[in-house]
């Protein structure tokens, strides 16, 4: 456990640099990318209901292969992907979804000694397993192909109020603001430990950072506050809007929906 | 973005887990908490409420990030919402952790985008109505820098975690009865509810239960110390410092045993050091000592011819005029200070 401000620089770390990547594939020219923002989430949010929705497994496996293609045409590489989505997904799911092979009482297709795998629990196993893997697949291709100020001003289409906008789009920047102080209190506290650090020590060391922070987020959006009416901010929030739907984002939303739409009738 | 952490994701639930009616059941669930919320919060803070509720949001969502070391050598990730219920009370708790778990869902794949409804109204909402309710009622009126309150938030934080994951157990273990295929194969979440409950509630009664514990009781008691103010506003008709009051209390007692004593001073033989006969003072200050005539001479009153109730008489006149000048003082201090206030 010596490592324990280590580990908790690294997956601070670690959030930062994903986020940063993600940015970064956001802004390449691939096939998503120039797809007006509006059209991916509708698309997209409509694919992820209709996975949810199927009740065929070769109608999730069909949306999975279309996810695949989608993130190879965007610039996405496969390795992160597997990386980021497919082997953290198969791990947690599989996890949970692999009792139910045995749990789940149905036909029996092999005999464990006292066990049996069961027809019905392969199926459900690879229900959960299909949907989570294709379902994250998709919501991953949304922020890795589109910037998230431009995913924010997209949600305006499902008619969410302009005010939980503002707050989705501040709390994403003051996330990474937060990011770098945290990081920097561990590693000011990296700097300044000889040895290992004893369980209660531990425990007190995260309460107390915990705790800093907290203070720093309050003192913070104080000061948010004071600079935002000195600017003139009033209360109310206005959104540019400077999505302009061309001849190609109508055939894309014709294509989601055309695949949205098949797959709801294959898979009811 | 799925970096997922298996501790982390045990009560986000992801997508295809529930089904889209139970979806949409809870997203109708969590939206009136949500307008209420977002009301009472504009009428609240006005103009501070969109910076206010972004960092808290941030913040919540650092603090999901942290790794938690428990008793036992493992690790695990807190919620939060144990901390952003006492700090900034229900309603700005609700909408706070609602924010942060949307953004982990859509921009770091930690809960599924059809679950947010699901997720929001299991965490934010149930997570702080219990977080708020029971540290009311477990707090009381205990002075903000109580023990109590430090429990009390541990306690909270630890039910509160444990009732939003026993509802998204509920929300697993109905799915299997409610939706499966042709063949009896479960759709969604395969448990039932007699395995789905267990199976949750173990991983929480025992590691995420403890880290929301651990989080919320560390950060009150560090609050306490540090900055006491922020735990005010879900501490209303809280107490003085039961600490300033506890020591003020032994001090009277303290006060009040001294006096009884004072006549102690009468058993001891000789005179005390330093407190020379008149007869042997130079002769300048023998002119000046008829000056002023003390009307309580070497402790004994004239007018009592016992010399312990002289004593302590003596000694409770001494006390209670030394009083009354510090409360005039206080008094007089005050006043000015009210009067530049109104001036401002």
């Amino acid at each position: 456990m010596s490592g324990y401000i280590e580990r908790t620089i690294a997956s601070l770390v670690a959030a930062s640099e994903r986020a940063a990547i993600a940015e970064q594939v956001a802004f390449s020219e691939g096939a998503l990318q120039r797809v007006d923002p509006r059209v991916k989430v509708a698309g997209l949010f409509a694919l992820i209901v209709v996975v949810a929705a199927s009740r065929r497994l070769s109608v999730i496996a069909a949306l999975f292969v279309i996810a695949a293609i989608l993130a190879a045409a965007s610039h996405v590489r496969m390795r992160r992907l597997a990386g980021w989505v497919w082997l953290p997904v198969l791990f947690f799911t599989g996890a949970i979804a692999l009792p139910a092979i045995f749990l789940t009482p149905g036909h029996a297709v092999a005999s464990l000694g006292i066990t049996a795998i069961t027809e019905q629990g392969l199926r459900a196993a690879a229900f959960l397993i299909g949907r989570a893997e294709t379902a994250s697949t998709l919501s991953a291709l949304l922020v890795l192909t589109t910037p998230w100020p431009w995913v924010l001003k997209a949600l305006r289409i499902f008619r969410c109020p302009m005010i939980v906008v503002a707050i989705l789009g501040m709390t994403y920047r003051y996330i990474f603001v937060i990011l770098q102080t945290a990081l920097e209190m561990f590693e000011a506290r990296q700097s300044r430990t000889v040895g290992v650090l004893p369980p209660s020590e531990r425990r007190r060391l995260a309460s107390s950072a915990a705790g800093v922070l907290l203070s720093k987020s309050v003192q913070m959006s104080g000061e948010v506050h004071q600079a935002m009416r000195s600017r003139g901010f009033r209360g109310e929030i206005h959104l540019l809007q400077d999505f302009r739907a061309r001849a190609t984002d109508w055939c894309w939303l014709a294509g989601f929906g055309l695949v949205a739409a098949a797959s709801l009738w294959y898979g009811r | 973005m799925a970096g997922r952490n298996l501790n982390q994701t045990a009560l986000h639930i992801p997508d295809g887990y529930l089904s889209p009616a139970t979806c949409a059941a809870l997203y109708a669930g969590a939206a009136p908490f949500w307008y209420v919320s977002l009301q009472r919060m504009k009428r609240a803070f006005n103009t501070q409420m969109v910076p206010l509720l972004s960092v808290f949001a941030a913040f919540s969502f650092i603090i999901m990030m942290f790794n938690l070391p428990l008793p036992g050598g493992t690790t695990g990730h807190a919620v939060g919402v144990g901390i952003a219920t006492i700090v900034l009370g229900p309603w700005a708790s609700i909408l706070g952790i609602s924010i942060a778990l949307i953004i982990q869902a859509v921009f770091f794949g930690d809960g599924g985008i059809t679950a947010i409804g699901a997720n929001c109204f299991n965490m934010a909402v149930i997570g702080s109505l219990a977080t708020y309710a029971i540290y009311r009622v477990l707090a009381g009126r205990a002075s903000i820098t109580s023990a109590r309150r430090v429990i009390a938030a541990g306690v909270a934080g630890y039910v509160a975690i444990n009732l939003a994951a026993l509802a998204a157990a509920i929300e697993f273990g109905i799915q299997p009865l409610l939706y499966h295929d042709a063949s009896g194969a479960p759709l969604y979440a395969p448990y039932p509810l007699r395995i789905a409950i267990p199976a949750m509630m173990i991983g929480h009664l025992t590691i995420a239960g403890l880290a929301e514990m651990v989080v919320s009781a560390g950060v009150v008691a560090y609050l306490q110390r540090s900055e006491p103010a922020l735990l005010k506003r879900t501490a209303p008709g809280a107490a003085e410092s039961s600490a300033a009051v506890g020591s003020l209390r032994h001090l009277w007692f303290a006060l009040a045993a001294l006096l009884i004593l004072t006549p102690l001073g009468i058993l001891a033989t000789g005179s005390a050091w330093g407190e020379a006969p008149l007869a042997q003072a130079p002769r300048g200050l023998r002119a000046l000592s008829s000056f002023w005539t003390a009307p309580m001479p070497r402790y004994a009153p004239p007018f009592l011819k016992s010399p312990a109730f002289g004593y302590l008489l003596s000694a409770m006149t001494g006390t209670g005029l030394i009083l009354l000048v510090v409360l005039l003082t206080g008094w007089l201090t005050r006043g000015r200070a009210g009067s530049r206030g109104l001036t401002k």
